[in-house]
C-alpha cells in the first residue's frame, strides 16, 4: 500500500504547487481538483488495506467527489462574475480588498 | 522493483497520473491544462479499479471527466482569450513554491515509509458486491449525509445561477 500512499502524496504536492503558483483562477481550481483526487486515492487505499470490513472509505470518497463538484460549480460562477467585472481572471487583477 | 498490488499496471497508471498532473500545473495554455486534467482524472479512475472500487471509478468518470472537466473547459472558453497563450501562467513564486512542494512530498514519503506502522484493522477482505454494499450504506447508515449532500447540491445550483446571471437594469 505504500506506493499508493506515496503516489497520493506526490499528486497532492503537485496540486499544492499549482495552487501556490498559478496566475489563472481556473488553473487554481484545476489544481484543487488534483488535491481532492489525491485525498480520494488515500481514502480508497486505506479502505482496501487497513479497514477492509466495510466500504466506509469509498462512501467518504463519493461524498468528496460530490462536494468537489458543487465547489467547482460555485467557483466557476464566481470566476465568470469576476471576468465580467474586471475583464480578466488573473489573480493579480482583483486586488480591491488589498490595502 | 517494489512489490505492489496491480504490478506493472500500477506503475503505468501512476506514471501517467504524475506526468499529466504536472502538465496541469505547468503548461502555458489553460485549455491544454484542462485536457491534461481530463487524462489525469481518467487514469485515477483506473487506479480505483485496481483498488477494487468499481462504483467509485464509474462515478469518477461520470462526475469528473463528464461534468467537472467540461465545466472547466466551458469556463476557459468563456473567459480567457486563447490567443494570449504566450503569457506565462505562473507567478514569481514559482521556484520557491516548487522547492516547498518538493520538500513536502519528500517529507510525506519519509513519514509514510519509516515513521508509521501500517497494519490491517480487519481480517476480512473487501465486500465483493461493491455496488450493493454502497447502496445499503447510503440507505441505512449514511442516510443523513446523503440527504444533506442533496440539499448542498441544490444550494450550489441556485447559488451558481444567482451569481452568474446578469442584472437587468
Amino acid at each position: 500500500m505504500i506506493p499508493y500512499l506515496a503516489l497520493a502524496a506526490i499528486l497532492f504536492s503537485i496540486g499544492l504547487f499549482g495552487v501556490m503558483t498559478r496566475r489563472n483562477t481556473i488553473g487554481i481550481l484545476m489544481s484543487l481538483e488534483l488535491m481532492f483526487n489525491a485525498a480520494n486515492i488515500n481514502f480508497v487505499t486505506f479502505n482496501k488495506y487497513v479497514v477492509s470490513d466495510g466500504l466506509v472509505g469509498q462512501i467518504f470518497a463519493i461524498f468528496i467527489v460530490v462536494i468537489a463538484a458543487a465547489e467547482a460549480v460555485v467557483g466557476l460562477a464566481i470566476v465568470l462574475l469576476i471576468y465580467r467585472n474586471w475583464k480578466g481572471i488573473d489573480t493579480d487583477h482583483f486586488t480591491v480588498m488589498k490595502w | 522493483m517494489l512489490e505492489v498490488d496491480g504490478g506493472i499496471v500500477f506503475w503505468i497508471l501512476s506514471f501517467v497520473i504524475l506526468v499529466s498532473g504536472f502538465m496541469v500545473v505547468s503548461l502555458k495554455n489553460v485549455f491544454h491544462c484542462a485536457l491534461a486534467l481530463v487524462l489525469c482524472l481518467f487514469t485515477v479512475a483506473g487506479l480505483y479499479i485496481l483498488l477494487d472500487a468499481e462504483f467509485l471509478a464509474a462515478a469518477q468518470v461520470l462526475i469528473y471527466v463528464g461534468a467537472v472537466a467540461i465545466l472547466l473547459i466551458f469556463a476557459v472558453m468563456l473567459t480567457s482569450k486563447l490567443a494570449d497563450k504566450r503569457i506565462t501562467q505562473s507567478n514569481e513564486q514559482a521556484l520557491v513554491g516548487f522547492f516547498i512542494c518538493a520538500l513536502f512530498a519528500v517529507a510525506a514519503y519519509l513519514l509514510i515509509k519509516f515513521n508509521t506502522i501500517w497494519y490491517p484493522l480487519a481480517k476480512s477482505a473487501l465486500p465483493s458486491d461493491n455496488i450493493l454494499t454502497i447502496g445499503k450504506y447510503l440507505m441505512t447508515e449514511f442516510m443523513l449525509p446523503f440527504e444533506v449532500v442533496s440539499i448542498l447540491l441544490v444550494a450550489a445550483l441556485i447559488g451558481a445561477i444567482a451569481l452568474a446571471r446578469t442584472e437587468k437594469s
